[in-house]
This record gives C-alpha cells, sequence and structure tokens, in this order.
C-alpha cells in the first residue's frame, strides 16, 4: 500500500475535535474530592521591609483551613531557581517564593489562605494584618545602576546583577574616521504576555508522592526543580501539564505559587488548587522584554557594513527567575542577523529593579536583537541616501555562501535571502506603494504612508547540549520520542516535548505516519505527563519539531529496523533483502511475499515465532541533541498610513514570507506566522506594561494593556520559501517566533518612514496615536522641504 | 440564600446560591460545565461567553441570580446533540466544524468564547463583511490566531448558515 506522503499536508488537527466542543482539560476545570483553595496576600508596595504579618485572625473562620505566612513556610520553601548564570559572577539573590523579610515588587506574595471555597479563601486575605515599612522603589535602569542609587537587594551591594560582554574583530577600526556611524537608543518597552489562559496549578497527595496538574509549558524541567527547591524527591513527583491554553514562554517557568501549592498539598494532606485571577497574572507571570539598547552601526559610504556596537541594560526585575538573565544572551549573538561585518561587540548588563521579574516571552531576546539591526539599517540607508532594501542587499550573506560563520560565530547552516524577498517584493507591490508614497508626500496630504522592511532571521531549536554548556545554562537542549507498536498495528507516539496550543498530536501524527507506513489516525500522541513521557526538555524557543521531531524521526526508524527482522524471519529471507516501503517489508525486487508492519506487530506481540536473540518488542526510544541550530528567516514588507494631525497608525497591508525549511502541515505553520505577526505588531503599536512612579503596575487588566482585537489587526499576506535545514533529517527550521521577531522592526520601519520628513528619526514603542504625534510635534511639526522625495527619506 | 432555575444545554437545575455567585462559577464549579473557560475578571476577554436566551453574554459579568429563569446554552451544548465523535471528525455546529477547518485556534483557550459570540454575531448579521466580522468580535481576545483564520471560518459559517456556498 503506498499512499501520499502525509508530511506537507494541510492536516486539520487532532486537538480540534476537544478544543471546539468544550470536552477540554484545563487545569482548573479539575476538581477533586475534599479539594482546598489557596489564595495569595500580595504585596501593595514595590519595595518595604515585612515587620509583621499576623494570619491569626483568619484562622478557625467558617471554611478557612489553614493560613501561612512566608516565615511559616520559610524552613521548607527554598528558593525559586535560575538554571542560568550567565556569568561567574553573577548576583543571584535569594527568591523565597512567599516573601519572609522584605517585599520587591507590587504583587509579591507574603501570605496565604486556604480554604474549602475559592470565594472564602479570597475573602479571608482582608482579615491578615501585615505591617509595611516602606523602602525606595528601583523603576529606572539607568539611575539603579548611578552611584549611591537606593539598593533591590542592599546585602548584594549593587543593582547590577552581571554583565556579559562578547567580541569578535577589530571593532576600533571598523568605527574609525573613514566610517558612516549610525547610532541610536532603542527602548524595549516591558511587555505582559498574557497567555489566554490564566496560570493554574493543582496538587493532590497521592500515596508517598503528589500528582501536579499545572498550566505549564515545561513539565519535565518543572517536575527536576520542584525536587531541588523543596527536597521532595523527584521520583515521587508527577508533574502533568494537560491541556494548556498558551504560554509564549510565560509558562516556561517555576512559579511561587506552584511550590506553595505543592506545600500546602504536603502539609495538609489534601487536593490544594491555586488558579490566577487575570490582574494577578498580569501582576506576577513573568514580563517580556524591557532593554536600553545603545547601539551603532558603521558602514563604509558605499554602504557596505563594517561594524556593530550593542550595548544593552535588560531590566532582571526583583529577581533572577528560570532563564531571566539567559534571555538578553539568546539575542547576544543575533544582532548581526543575515548581514556580514569585519567587527562586533556586545555587553549587557543585566539590572535589578522593583519590578516583576522579566523572563522569556516569544522570541527571548531575538526580537530584541532583530528590532535593533532592522532599525539601525533603516537608518543607515537614510543616512546614505540608499534605498533601505537595496542597502540590505549589498550586505546580507549569498545564498551561495551557506553554511555561513557570522561575526558573532553563529554558523547558518541555510537560507536564500534573496529569493523570501523577491517574492515578498511581488506580494507587495513594492515599487507601486513607493510611488503612493512619493505622491501624498507631494500632496502633503494628511495621511502619509509608510514602507517598512524586516529582513530577519532567527535561531531556532534550542539547542546542542554543547553550546548551552558553554553559555552556563543548566541543562542540555535534547528531546527525546518513543514509539509504542501496539498488537493491533496502533501507533503511540510519546514526545517529551509538551504542546500548549502548536499542534504536535498532528504533526507528531504526520511525521510517524509517513515513517512507519501506518494511518495518520493510527496514530495517538502522547505529551505532558512525567509519568507517561519520562524524558523531556518540552516546548521552547521553537525547539518541538526540529529537535523532538527529529527524535521520533530516530524512534521511529529504530521500530522499522526491529521489524526488519522480525519481518525476514516471517518471510524466511535475508534481513539484508528485505527492503520497506508504505508500511510494507517484502524482499528486495519481488512484489511478493510481503507483510506489513501491522502483521509484524501483531507477530511480535504473539511472540510464537521469533528469530534467535530477538526480544518481543518492536518499540523504540530516541534522544535527539542537535548538533547546530537552525535558522529561518524571512522577508517581511508593512504598509502603514499615519494620520500626521492625530498620530493613529493604520495599517494597510502587511506581507510576510518565511522561509522556515520543510514544512510538516502548511496550515499550522501559516497560523503560527499569523499569532506571531500579532503579538510582534502588539509589541509595535498596542502593548506596554507601565509602572507608576511609586512602582504600581498600571496597567493591571486588560482593559488597561491593550492586547489587540480583531477589529485592530489587518489581513496579512503570508507565503514561503523554502530551504531545507540541513541541521536535522527532516530539514525543518522552526516556526513559533518567526511572526514576532519579524514584525515589530517592520511596523515601525514603516511608521518612521511614513513621518520621516518632518525630521522624525524614530517613535518610541509602542508607536501609539500618542508617542506618533509627540514625535512629530517633537521634531517641529512641519514636513521638510529637503526631504519627502525619493524612497526611504 | 436566593434559588435559582436555569436550564443549561438543554437540562434543567435548580438550587441555591450565594448572590454573589458569578454566572461563569455557577457554570463551572456548581454544574461541572467546564467548557467555557474563565480568561478575565474584567469582561474584556470574553472566554467566557454563552448565549442567554439567545443573547451572547460573558458569564464572568452576570450573577448566576441574574440568570434565573434562563436558558443557557454553552460551547458544551451548541450542537445539541453528541458534539463530535470520539475520532475528531466533524461535527457538529456549522461554526464549530468552520473553526476546525479554517484552523481559527491553536490553543483552543478564547475558542468557546469566540464560537458563542460568532453564532450570535452571525444570528444578528447573517452576511458580514470582513470588517463586520472583526467589529463584532472585538469583544473576543484571542491571543494565538492573529484573528486571519477566525474571519475566515466566520464567513465560511456564515455561508453555510445562509445555505449558500462559501
Amino acid at each position: 500500500m503506498t499512499t501520499a506522503p502525509e508530511v506537507g499536508r494541510d492536516r486539520r488537527r487532532k486537538e480540534d475535535a476537544r478544543l471546539i466542543t468544550g470536552r477540554t482539560n484545563w487545569t482548573d476545570n479539575i476538581q477533586l474530592p475534599g479539594m482546598l483553595y489557596v489564595a495569595f496576600l500580595r504585596s501593595p508596595m514595590a519595595h518595604a521591609r515585612i515587620r509583621n504579618v499576623d494570619v491569626s485572625g483568619v484562622l478557625g473562620q467558617d471554611g478557612v483551613v489553614a493560613a501561612y505566612t512566608g516565615a511559616d513556610l520559610a524552613a521548607e520553601q527554598g528558593s525559586l531557581p535560575c538554571a542560568w548564570p550567565v556569568t561567574e559572577d553573577i548576583v543571584i539573590p535569594d527568591h523565597p517564593p512567599m516573601a519572609v523579610d522584605e517585599v520587591r515588587y507590587v504583587g509579591e506574595a507574603v501570605a496565604c489562605v486556604v480554604a474549602t471555597d475559592r470565594y472564602v479563601a479570597a475573602d479571608m486575605l482582608e482579615l491578615i494584618e501585615i505591617d509595611y515599612e516602606p523602602l525606595p522603589p528601583v523603576l529606572d535602569m539607568e539611575a539603579a545602576l548611578a552611584e549611591g542609587a537606593s539598593l533591590v537587594h542592599s546585602d548584594k551591594g549593587t543593582n547590577a546583577s552581571f554583565t556579559w560582554p562578547f567580541s569578535a574583530g577589530d571593532v576600533d577600526a571598523a568605527f574609525g574616521d573613514d566610517a558612516v556611524v549610525v547610532s541610536r537608543r532603542y527602548v524595549q518597552q516591558r511587555l505582559i504576555p498574557a497567555a489566554m489562559e490564566p496560570r493554574s496549578v493543582v496538587v493532590a497527595p497521592e500515596g508517598d508522592g503528589y500528582t501536579m496538574w499545572s498550566a505549564t509549558q515545561i513539565p519535565h524541567v518543572l517536575r527536576l526543580m520542584l525536587a531541588m527547591v523543596t527536597g521532595i524527591a523527584e521520583h515521587q513527583l508527577r508533574v502533568v501539564a494537560p491541556d494548556v491554553g498558551g504560554g509564549f514562554g510565560s509558562k516556561l517557568q517555576v512559579t511561587a505559587e506552584e511550590v506553595i501549592t505543592l506545600l500546602l498539598a504536603k502539609r495538609l494532606r489534601k487536593p490544594v488548587k491555586w488558579t490566577e485571577g487575570r490582574t494577578e497574572g498580569i501582576q506576577t507571570t513573568h514580563h517580556g522584554r524591557d532593554q536600553i539598547q545603545k547601539v551603532a552601526l558603521a558602514a563604509d559610504r558605499d554602504g557596505r557594513f563594517r561594524g556593530l556596537k550593542i550595548e544593552l541594560l535588560a531590566d532582571m526585575g526583583a529577581y533572577l527567575m528560570l532563564v531571566t538573565p539567559g534571555v538578553p544572551l539568546l539575542g547576544a549573538f543575533m544582532f548581526p542577523a543575515i548581514y556580514k561585518f569585519d567587527a562586533y561587540s556586545f555587553t549587557c548588563t543585566g539590572v535589578f529593579t522593583t519590578k516583576m521579574p522579566t523572563d522569556a516571552y516569544r522570541g527571548a531576546g531575538r526580537p530584541e536583537a532583530t528590532y535593533a539591526i532592522e532599525r539601525l539599517v533603516d537608518e543607515m540607508a537614510v543616512e546614505l541616501r540608499m534605498d533601505p532594501m537595496e542597502l540590505r542587499r549589498r550586505n546580507w550573506i549569498k545564498h551561495e555562501e551557506f553554511p555561513y560563520t557570522t561575526i558573532a560565530t553563529l554558523t547558518y547552516d541555510t537560507g536564500n535571502y534573496e529569493a523570501a524577498t523577491e517574492k515578498a517584493l511581488q506580494l507587495f507591490g513594492y515599487d507601486k506603494l513607493r510611488a503612493e508614497q512619493a505622491d501624498r508626500r507631494e500632496r502633503g496630504d494628511a495621511v502619509q504612508l509608510g514602507i517598512g522592511i524586516s529582513t530577519f532571521t532567527e535561531m531556532c531549536g534550542l539547542a546542542p547540549s554543547r553550546i548551552l554548556g558553554q553559555l552556563a545554562y543548566g541543562a542540555g537542549g535534547w528531546e527525546s520520542a518513543s514509539v509504542r507498536m501496539l498488537p493491533t498495528g496502533k501507533v503511540e507516539v510519546v514526545t517529551g516535548s509538551s504542546a500548549h496550543g502548536q499542534g504536535h498530536e498532528t504533526a507528531w501524527s504526520q511525521i510517524a505516519a509517513d515513517q512507519l507506513g501506518v494511518p495518520f489516525e493510527d496514530v495517538t500522541v502522547l505529551h505532558g505527563d512525567t509519568r507517561v513521557s519520562p524524558k523531556g526538555m518540552d516546548t521552547y524557543g521553537s525547539r518541538s519539531l526540529a529537535v523532538g521531531g527529529t527524535a521520533l524521526v530516530q524512534a521511529c526508524d529504530r521500530v522499522v529496523d526491529k521489524a526488519k527482522r522480525i519481518a525476514a524471519h516471517m518471510l524466511e529471507a535475508s534481513e539484508e533483502d528485505i527492503e520497506f516501503e508504505g508500511g510494507t517489508f517484502r524482499v528486495r525486487g519481488t512484489p511478493e511475499p510481503a507483510t506489513t508492519i501491522q502483521e509484524v506487530a501483531l507477530a511480535t506481540f504473539a511472540a510464537h515465532d521469533l528469530p534467535e536473540g530477538v526480544e518481543a518488542s518492536l518499540d523504540s526510544d530516541a534522544t535527539f541533541d542537535p548538533e547546530n541550530f537552525s535558522y529561518p528567516h524571512g522577508t517581511h514588507l508593512c504598509a502603514a498610513e499615519v494620520d500626521t494631525e492625530t498620530g493613529m497608525v493604520k495599517l494597510r497591508s502587511y506581507v510576510a514570507v518565511d522561509d522556515v525549511g520543510v514544512v510538516i502541515n502548511p496550515l499550522i505553520v501559516e497560523g503560527q506566522v499569523h499569532g506571531g505577526l500579532a503579538q510582534g505588531i502588539a509589541q509595535a503599536l498596542y502593548e506596554e506594561a507601565v509602572y507608576d512612579s511609586e512602582g504600581n503596575l498600571l496597567t493591571s487588566t486588560l482593559a488597561d494593556y491593550l492586547i489587540p482585537s480583531a477589529a485592530d489587526l489587518p489581513e496579512f499576506v503570508t507565503d514561503r520559501t523554502e530551504t531545507p535545514s540541513t541541521t536535522n533529517p527532516l530539514g525543518v527550521k522552526g516556526v513559533g517566533e518567526a511572526g514576532t521577531i519579524a514584525s515589530t522592526p517592520a511596523v515601525v520601519n514603516a511608521v518612521v518612514d511614513a513621518i520621516r520628513q518632518f525630521g522624525v528619526n524614530d517613535v518610541p514603542m509602542p508607536c501609539s496615536p500618542e508617542h506618533v504625534w509627540r514625535a512629530i510635534q517633537e521634531a517641529g511639526g512641519e514636513p521638510a522641504t529637503t526631504l519627502g522625495r525619493g524612497p526611504g527619506r | 440564600m436566593p434559588r435559582v432555575r436555569t436550564t443549561v444545554d438543554g437540562v434543567t437545575y435548580e438550587g441555591e446560591v450565594e448572590a454573589r455567585l458569578l454566572l461563569t462559577h455557577y457554570l463551572r464549579d456548581r454544574l461541572g460545565k467546564v467548557g467555557t473557560p474563565i480568561g478575565c475578571d474584567t469582561s474584556n476577554c470574553g472566554a467566557c461567553t454563552v448565549l442567554l436566551d439567545g443573547m451572547s453574554v460573558k458569564s464572568c459579568t452576570m450573577l448566576a441570580v441574574q440568570a434565573d429563569g434562563s436558558e443557557i446554552t454553552t460551547i458544551e451544548g451548541l450542537d445539541g446533540q453528541a458534539a463530535a465523535s470520539a475520532n475528531g471528525e466533524a461535527a457538529g455546529h456549522p461554526v464549530q466544524k468552520a473553526f476546525r477547518e479554517f484552523h481559527a485556534l491553536q490553543c483552543g483557550y478564547c475558542t468557546p468564547g469566540m464560537i458563542m459570540a460568532a453564532v450570535d454575531l452571525l444570528r444578528d448579521n447573517p452576511d458580514p463583511s470582513d470588517t463586520e466580522i472583526r467589529e463584532g468580535l472585538e469583544g473576543n481576545l484571542c491571543r494565538c490566531t492573529g484573528y486571519v483564520n477566525i474571519v475566515r471560518a466566520v464567513q465560511s459559517a456564515a455561508a453555510e448558515l445562509r445555505g449558500t456556498p462559501s
């Protein structure tokens, strides 16, 4: 039986049947007999010493089971982990899940109440008495590093957590007197990931151990870390990530609430549940971005790039969480992007402030890097009076130059920037839009048109364990897969990566179906439960397919190898003479005799007549550790209309041509691009976490923090080119973050391009009407007559 | 405590509730109708949208007592019959089927609310433009899809409900 390959098909998702009918298993759905609910009292102060906390008024109230302060749990709560100590002298403060002596951001947990009902638990928080001694908030990174600044952690003597430098080539020569240099200061505003499913955790004592259900991206990492933090033995912890409603990095974390809920279940010997409210989540689920970037690009007069200098301040927030300090490092290697340089220097200082800690948010370091370089290239084009696309063309790595080792020492495996750009320009109608732009400028139209380009690459497939070790990350970057052939020939695939919207159940079924020659419908994919999939590194960094998918291919290969021996025995032929295609084993060159993999599975189960020394099992495991990252790329083009009188930005069109290598399921890939674009555009135009001068988070509801709705976003035009990765046998690259990484600079470049003739060369993100209007006013409010002709000026 | 009588997805329930109990907690915690999720506490996200006497409401913004005497349809009862077969073959309401067909969901958390809001939108406007769909669903946030495929799905479902090919 030969059927069309599954890989490359627009399979409708297996996941959807339950998701569209409400037959889902979100963590907050779980109700267990005798279950208790916990509510947390949280600090209203950005920075304060805790003089006294008194929960005695709560105890004895109807429905109250227990109440604890941070001090009550101090002996067992441990310190929340940071797995990425990026330098040897990094300052890593203690991070008690519930504050004991001092609070360092608004929302930090200080006490908790456990009750029989979630409303009662919440009510009781008002009866807790707490006495704070205010300390000065630390809110501005640059001020925090100044002499005599108030300290977030007074015992550490500094607000600097670490400084991480990198340098290659002769930077001074690159920036010599004969160079054209463009220097800028960009601010990556703080963002709130805001997955639609709030965090939720349920812990049930079971026998000697505990089962935790959590809305997490990382059940495996979480189990290990919980064991290390609490001292509960790893084998007595089972962590389940049931249906998880989005993450975008925000659920790549080991949280205070997970640790405390576990400890409460341990103390009370009862199942305990905690589910965050949205405001609680916005305040206390880790934030993203928040960097100040001082950047400089040097080029020859003819536009050849020479050097790049990057100085970052990265806001850590009050503590270092799981990979907080590593996020800017993921960007450190990506500032040179798709371009060739003689020299590059990078330095990043992590800074403590009295705000919610930052950590991975979709793209994690790479959007920040891509933004800076793609904005700088546009500014350089203006400086050189060159078309911004032409400037890119002169400097990017040509398709025949791959594999190419960049100035940042990464080796890009494959790419074809020319092809993706060509396709994008055609879909976009670049020349026509440039003509319209010139016309609007000529007419002095109140609504100006801007064109933004982003030719980006990113690094996916996290990660070669060897490189993670060199970067001082606490774990490896492999992924595992198991394939179980059931007696009837149906297949269970177990993956260590843990989906939360990506569609693993569908895509992994497609891969296994092709590899094993079984129908797509005959495969079921299991994930997200440490008892079912004991080994895994989970889902983040656009790694699942490139790393986990490859592990699956290897496990399938091993199943086929085992089956081949048994098939040879069944067919009374030598193993070397057996070929396998479309699920059937046959003697090479002859149609008969033949046997299917399903028949082999049943014969293996029966085990009546197996070859000598062969086990009665086709099941196989594999662990794949990539040699290199994969490097998706693409060209994104944005046309934005800017009302120069109101500052309102309207996206007129958006074209994204992405090269993510081989595509398993085009429907899923397109969806990932769409969603990524929405989040990147949201950073460019809408979203910003705002703290006031006291350190209160002003944007603490979805009424104040502007997640775009359908009415705020345009239709997207997406297309692909396909340059297979050579890093893995599937040729896949990763797509989860591409849209987010590429789109922010495309949009801001378009906005700035639209109002460049006013003398504007930057608009701080988000490009809200206020920011755009102010940028025009501060530049004088009148279009300069010497500008405004020709593209890009 | 006040008594509340509701019919939810065709089944009638009656019992005492705290006056302050939100409709969404009544559905989820008391009746076990966990197909309707909660995404925020300020009526912004729309994940908890259900139909109350045929009109879409955000169930986190209503008290259970306000629903007394009402007929409620949740995502679990939208199809009126067993909504989807176990093997995932498309069954269900045209909007549900279209969401799957057009990949209008990823994590699926906003999906019940988005589908219920779309059903109400199409009841109100059986032949909407893309802009009318986008504006009509403005009260429902999705963080995964970028909405393009949601618009496509709603257009397709609209055509099917009108009985014209899309």
